[in-house]
Order: structure tokens, then sequence, then C-alpha cells
């Protein structure tokens, strides 16, 4: 894998455009179909403008999972929908690299609309994980995890609702980060569950990470969610754990959990009591209905926020219309995948059925009290991420829909 | 129980048009995530306050001023149909 340190010295040692056309080669030579637009043109001129910036990313690579609006870059959400959009306009986040001075190289590959834990949704076929070809890299910023274990790049953009970049970070062997909700503005993002989402950094390790999540955080009035002021995120780069409690919530251990994967876990909460902090059980009872409060959330958001796409302003438009319900009935059908569907289907459910539907689904649940409340205060907590080892290619498709069920009932 | 007249409405509902051979399928992969939903019938939340922001945060206001947007062109540059500068939608009446 690459480093920003790595990248920053052959900067010193060649220039901006030599490395930026190195790491086009990669890509363009890579076999784990990371990418789905890499940007050959636009790549080498930001190449040229970044040399004369003092940034603290000059010149650094960086690739964008494909639902972030990328000015002159097109942008499809890995659908048919918007498989020719061209967004005239970046995204904050986009935006803010710029001024640091990194160079955008390309989108990568997700599961469609960000709907999925295996990047096996994606209209423009599966990403393969870097490390074992025959399993999926997660989900659903699968691209933007498998480019930097695969090693052409140094940096990526994710973005995670339910677990979106932690999932397939986890996966890859990579680092990735979830932001508290508000510290990213979602301006230019292109919405699948507003109220849960958040971009997040992926690099190979945590300083680089942490190096792209300070570049990308801050006040944006543009997102009425953003929360205002700037923080130095690289202060908290302290290597010293002595005295830190951690809680590790037992409700996310148990019944169907891989023992490897405990053991890994635990592996980690006993190297960081070696380093000199404490851990202690603490009890989250709610853990085990945070998936289903979740998935009613997530699917009731993205039937409104996916009404957008009809093929009027953007998007794909068959050649003959009809009456206006048919065209927009017929556009949608065969613009989105299978499980866009689904989830489409069930939010207008959700939100049309009235009595039907039990109290408890309407959006008087907290999802915060749900997931979040746990029996003591520590510091950290440390749950496990997945339940299971990466899956095989395939094997969610035709299991759909109960492996996404087990997978996050332990609390994605 | 969603039903498969029930799939056909909801598709309706969402602008999704479905073949008949699909609703069957549809109706079946709904009910098991229904049923998942069930479990949240067990939790009581009448003591607990929805949640709107995980920060505490309400009232965002911006100044009134007028700033830069998309030129009429930009806008429109993606639309598949457009005619003298406007989006072109199908017949409504």
């Amino acid at each position: 894998m690459i480093t920003v340190s790595q990248t920053l010295e052959d900067l010193r040692n060649s220039s901006a455009k030599k490395v930026i056309s190195q790491c086009i080669d990669r890509i363009e030579a890579g076999k784990f179909n990371t990418f789905i637009t890499v940007a050959k043109e636009s790549a080498p001129e930001a190449a040229n403008i970044s040399g004369n910036s003092k940034g603290p990313l000059a010149g650094v690579p960086i690739a964008i999972k494909d639902n972030i609006s990328t000015k002159g870059i097109r942008t499809t959400c890995a659908s048919r929908i918007l498989g020719g959009y061209v967004p005239p306009y970046d995204a904050h986040v986009i935006e803010r690299l710029k001024e640091a001075g990194a160079v955008i190289v390309g989108k990568v590959n997700m599961d469609e609309f960000a709907m999925g834990t295996s990047t096996e949704t994606s209209y423009y076929g599966p990403t393969l994980n870097p490390w074992d070809t025959k399993r999926v890299p997660g989900g659903s910023s699968g691209g933007s995890a498998a480019t930097i274990a695969a090693g052409e790049v140094p940096l990526a953009l994710g973005s995670d609702t339910g677990g979106s970049v932690r999932c397939p970070a986890s996966f890859c062997g990579v680092v990735g980060l979830k932001p508290t909700y508000g510290v990213i503005s979602r301006y230019g993002l292109i919405s699948y569950a507003n109220s849960l989402e958040q971009i997040g950094p992926i690099a190979s390790n945590v300083a680089d990470m942490t190096l792209l999540f300070n570049v990308i955080a801050g006040h944006d009035p543009r997102d009425s969610t953003s929360v205002p002021g700037e923080k130095d995120y690289t202060n908290a780069l302290v290597d010293d754990v002595k005295g830190l409690t951690i809680g590790v919530p037992k409700d996310y251990f148990g019944d169907g959990i891989d023992q490897a994967v405990e053991k890994s876990v635990w592996n980690g909460v006993h190297r960081l009591e070696d380093l000199g902090a404490s851990w202690q059980e603490v009890e989250m009872p709610h853990t085990k209905y945070a998936l289903a409060a979740y998935y009613v959330i997530a699917m009731s958001e993205a039937s409104s926020n996916l009404a957008r796409f009809d093929g009027m302003r953007y998007g794909l438009r068959l050649e003959k219309d009809h009456d206006w319900h048919t065209t927009y009935s017929e556009i949608r059908a065969q613009g989105f995948g299978e499980e866009v569907k689904r989830r489409i289907l069930l939010g207008t459910y959700a939100l049309s059925a009235g009595p039907a539907i039990p109290t408890t689904f309407r959006l008087s649940i907290s999802f915060t009290y749900l997931s979040t409340r746990s029996s003591a205060s520590p510091d950290v907590r440390i749950p496990l991420l997945t339940p299971g080892l990466c899956s095989h290619l395939s094997i969610l498709r035709t299991q759909y829909p109960h492996w996404i069920l087990h997978l996050g009932a332990t609390g994605r | 129980m969603i039903t498969t007249k029930d799939v056909e409405h909801i598709g309706w509902l969402a602008r999704l048009k479905m073949e008949e051979e699909q609703l069957e399928g549809y109706a079946d992969q709904l009910n098991s995530v229904l049923d998942y939903f069930g479990q949240l019938d067990e939790v009581d939340t009448r003591e607990v306050e929805p949640t709107y922001h995980v920060l505490e945060m309400n009232n965002v206001f911006r100044d009134d001023k007028v700033t830069d947007c998309l030129t009429q062109d930009e806008a429109t540059g993606n639309a598949p149909k457009t005619q003298d500068g406007y989006f072109k939608a199908p017949r409504i009446i």
C-alpha cells in the first residue's frame, strides 16, 4: 500500500505530473475493478495546478466514491440511471480537497446508490477483494477500500450510512472512519438516507486517514446539519493510551459470531491493555434492535430521496414518452437495479401504510437511543464490526436479504 | 402481510413499473423484511424523545443574501431532453 509520506517524497524527487501519470497507469493496469471512471484528462491538468499549491495534500492523488459530486467528472452512483451524469458543481469535500492541492484521479466503485455491503450491486460489475479475489471487498464503499489495499492510490473518500466505510475498510485491511454526523458537510453527496450518512476518509494508516479527515471536516452553511467550528484533528494523533478506559459491549458478542473475528477483537483489546489502557464490559441492551431501526429509517428516506430520479433533469431517458406516470415508471424500472428497487418499495410501504405499520416503525424511535446507550461511560467503546469473515462473491446476492440482516443484527 | 395487490399499489406510488411475474417475489421479500422489523414492537419508546440531530442543533439560519448559482446552460446541461432552454417533460394532462 502507498502512504502519503511516501507520495510526498516522490513528489519532492520528481513532479506532480509524473506522480499522477504513474498513479493513472497503476489504476489502468488494476485487476480488481476498483474504478468506474478514471479522470485521464482532468487529473494531469489538476496536477499542473497543484504544483504551485502549498496545501497539505499538494499533488497527492485521491480516489472519490462515485456518489460524491465532482464538477466535470462523471458521477454515476454505480447506477444505470445516472450513467451519463456529469455534475456541474463540486461537493464541499471536493472543494476542500482542491484547496489542499489534492488531485482527483477518478471515481471508485460502490454498491448501487450505496445500498449494500459487498459492492456486488454495482451496475458496472463487482469489485474484487485484492487480498483474495474470490471474496468481496465489503461495501458499499468497496472500490474506495480496495483501491487503497491494492496500492493504487494513497487516499480515498467513501460514505457511511450503516457501515459503508467501516465494513469495506475492515474487509480490505485498511483504515476508515465514519465521523460523527454533522462534522463533514453532505453538500454534493448524492443522498440515500440523509439523516444517517456521512462522508468518511479511507487510507492505509491512521495518520494518513487523520490528515485527510482534517482537510475535509469543517462547517459549510449549504448543509444545515453541518456543525459550526474548526478543529485540528491531527492533535489527536497521540501515541499513548495510558489511563484510557475501554468499554467492550458484551451484547455485540454472542451467537453467530465467527470465532476468528471474536479472537481478533479481543487481541486488540488486550494489546491496548498491555500498553496501559483498562477495559470493562458494558451493556448496550438495545443493540439487537439497531439494525431494524436503521432499516426502517434508511428505507423510508431512500424512497423519498430517490424520487428525484425521473429522467427529466438528468439521467436515463427512454426514447419515447408516454403519459407522465408511465414514462417515469418505465425509466425508473429500467434505470434502478433490484436492490435499489426493493429498498424504495419497502420505504414507500413504510411511509404510506398508515395503521398497518406499528407505531414503533415510525420515526418516533430514537435511533441514537437504541444504538448507543450503554451501562457505563468509558472513554471509548470497542464493538466488533461484522460477525464473520468477508464472504465469497455472489453469496450475498443469492441469500439476500437474510445474510444482510444477520450481518447487521450485531450492530452495524 | 403484504399481498401481490399491495406490491402493485406500492409500485404505483413509487413510480416503478412492475411486471406481473415479479409481484410474488417482491411480496415474499418484503414480508420477510417486515417480519424482521416486527421485533421493534418489543421496545417501549413512550419515554424516549425523538432524535432530530445527534448534536444539539436547531433553528439553523443563514443570511438572506443573493449568491452565485448555476447558469441556465449548466442547470440544463445534463437533461436528456430540452427545448428553448427548458427541461422537456412528458405530457401531464
